[in-house]
């Protein structure tokens, strides 16, 4: 099981003390944050992908190569990589370039975005955000398979006897997830193609992502993947620790109260009790993320939510050094030990080879 | 057994809103023989701060989400409001915003409205009857107004016999209706979304 952090690369005005970091402040404390996950033994690292302020991250795989070079070992990942506005065939060569420099440390996760007026940006129609996702899917899917490819759609010119370039490192393409927050099209797909899918799972309370992943594992299982049980599954979470709970309470309860998303809403006790949301100390952080597996089975990648809302870098990273030695060191130990028979591994590069190696072998 | 949903988003207590909706409740079960009908009430007020969060976060309290259910299960809804700055009470609406969009759909539902004057009675008409024609909801076509004033007078064509009026167009509609069963999502597979895109051109 792979266990990371993702973030949206917002940039939030501290409601403690008024101070709002620069463009250039959120951007290098993102690759800071980035660094430090390997530092303290995570596995992924995901940055979002936004063009609208308050968010920086536009430009994924410039921020990502950046990250490949300074790392060994952390999986650099997308949530989301928006495949509804951006060129397939821009997408396919990014991220196989970005395979390569990074010796094949990259997945990525497939969304539609946060915003509406993000179409027009692009030179699409919202009216089309499915059909996108599907269509525009099916071409990127191609283009890492297939050396030469002919192809006509609805919504980009059409190819011929094009090959998308670099070819994928070793001929596998990056793994993909399908995320989504409410379409059931989006599990559909997922399962359709055996690819990945994760629930964002962060502000919502369970029963909602319970009922996608249901049917994606369903589905998985319908067209041939392997059983419901072997479906690859990623989840958010989102936590605020120390090590004595009434001081995270404390601390986090400003961020809370004035957060982009649901600030000025429910208090922080209800907001915990009916989502993902812990704060508290490292233990209860350990306790509500082993939950996770009793709503939604065994599953590949867990990636929590630690920088937003105006967090300060120093606190993050403090987060991330609890994260990484108290609580996900216990995660991996009690996750293996309830792990039932036959599901199937986090997807890595060397294990997408071995599994087309073996395939081969096959015939 | 019919099941009868009341939504009244009084605000005083006691609150003349909930006297007319439990008086349509008590109307309608009559029309329909009381011992085969349930009335669920759900009182508004008590709810007010989990809609407002509802709004903010996208989702429902556990208590409010049992009102939401309440609402989407029943066969019929009788919905109250009282008449504010024109209109109906933003508490009413934003109930109404934050249950699902289909939960209506081909339910028969009675309005009323209360006030303190009778001449905002065309807000049933211009405000509450629209809003849940959007819903798909099918409204029975007596509207009732409670003035403040109504309470006070007699039999004739009175607060009374509008009531029974109202409550008979509800019972009739759904003694009439098939009962009531929960929308099942519809997958459409994969290969027919593909398959919806394939462009003309190619053969």
């Amino acid at each position: 099981m792979q266990f990371g952090i993702f973030t949206v690369g917002d940039v939030t005005t501290d409601p403690t003390n008024g101070t709002t970091p620069t463009e250039a402040e959120r951007i290098k404390a993102m690759v800071t944050i980035a660094l430090k996950a390997e530092e303290v033994g995570l596995d992924v690292f995901a940055t979002g992908e936004h063009h609208n302020p308050p968010f920086v991250p536009s430009s994924p795989t410039t921020m990502l190569g950046y990250i490949a070079a300074k790392t060994d070992k952390l999986i650099l990942s997308t949530s989301t990589t928006l495949i509804t506005t951006n060129d397939p065939v821009k997408i396919a060569e990014d991220y196989a370039m970005l395979q390569h420099l990074a010796d094949g440390r990259v997945d990525l996760m497939m969304g539609r975005g946060n915003t509406g007026p993000v179409y027009p940006w692009f030179g699409q129609d919202i009216r089309n955000g499915i059909p996108l996702a599907i269509e525009n899917y099916a071409l990127l899917h191609r283009l890492w398979r297939e050396d030469v490819v002919d192809w006509e759609g609805n919504f980009r010119t059409p190819l011929q006897g094009f090959t998308s370039t670099p070819r994928p490192l070793d001929g596998v393409p990056p793994f993909v997830w399908h995320g989504s927050i409410r379409s059931p099209e989006i599990a559909e797909q997922a399962a359709y193609y055996g690819d990945g899918f994760f629930a964002n799972n962060i502000f919502w309370p369970k029963e909602h992502f319970a009922r996608l992943i249901e049917l994606y594992r369903t589905r998985f299982a319908y067209y041939g993947h392997g059983t419901p049980d072997q479906a690859i599954v990623g989840l958010g979470g989102q936590a605020f620790m120390r090590k004595n709970s009434q001081d995270a309470v404390r601390e986090f309860r400003p961020y809370f109260d004035k957060a982009p998303v649901y600030g000025n809403g429910p208090s922080l006790e209800d907001f915990t009790e009916q989502t993902p949301l812990t704060v508290g100390s490292p233990q209860e952080v350990i306790d509500k993320t082993l939950t996770f597996r009793d709503s939604f089975g065994d599953y590949q990648r867990q990636l929590f939510l630690m920088d937003h809302a105006g967090l300060p870098l120093k606190t993050v990273l403090e987060q991330l050094d609890l994260l990484g030695e108290e609580v996900v060191p216990v995660l991996r130990k009690e996750f293996a030990a309830r792990r039932k028979q036959g599901v199937a591994e986090a997807p890595t590069h060397a294990a997408l080879v071995q599994k087309r190696d073996a395939a081969l072998v096959a015939g | 057994m019919t099941v009868i949903a009341v939504v009244s988003a009084g605000l005083s207590q006691p609150s003349s809103t909930r006297l007319l909706a439990d008086r349509l409740a008590e109307a309608a079960g009559r029309h329909l023989a009381a011992e085969t009908t349930e009335i669920r009430v759900v009182e508004l007020r008590g709810l007010a701060v989990d809609i407002a969060n509802n709004l903010v976060t996208g989702f429902p309290s556990p208590a409010l989400k049992e009102a939401l259910e309440t609402v989407e299960r029943a066969d019929g809804l009788i919905a109250v409001t009282p008449i504010f700055t024109a209109s109906y009470s933003g508490l009413f609406k934003s109930f109404f915003d934050v249950l699902d969009n289909t939960a209506l759909q081909g339910t028969p539902v009675l309005i009323a409205a209360t006030g303190g004057t009778a001449r905002h009675s065309l807000a049933l008409e211009h405000a509450l009857r629209p809003m849940f024609t959007y819903l798909r909801a099918v409204v029975v076509p007596t509207a009732v107004y409670a003035a403040s004033e109504d309470w006070g007078a007699t039999s004739g064509d009175g607060l009374a016999s509008r009531i029974d009026r109202a409550a008979g167009e509800l019972a009739a509609l759904l003694s009439r209706a098939a009962p009531k069963r929960p929308a099942e999502a519809t997958l459409i597979p994969f290969e027919q979304q593909l398959a919806a895109l394939r462009p003309f051109t190619t053969g």
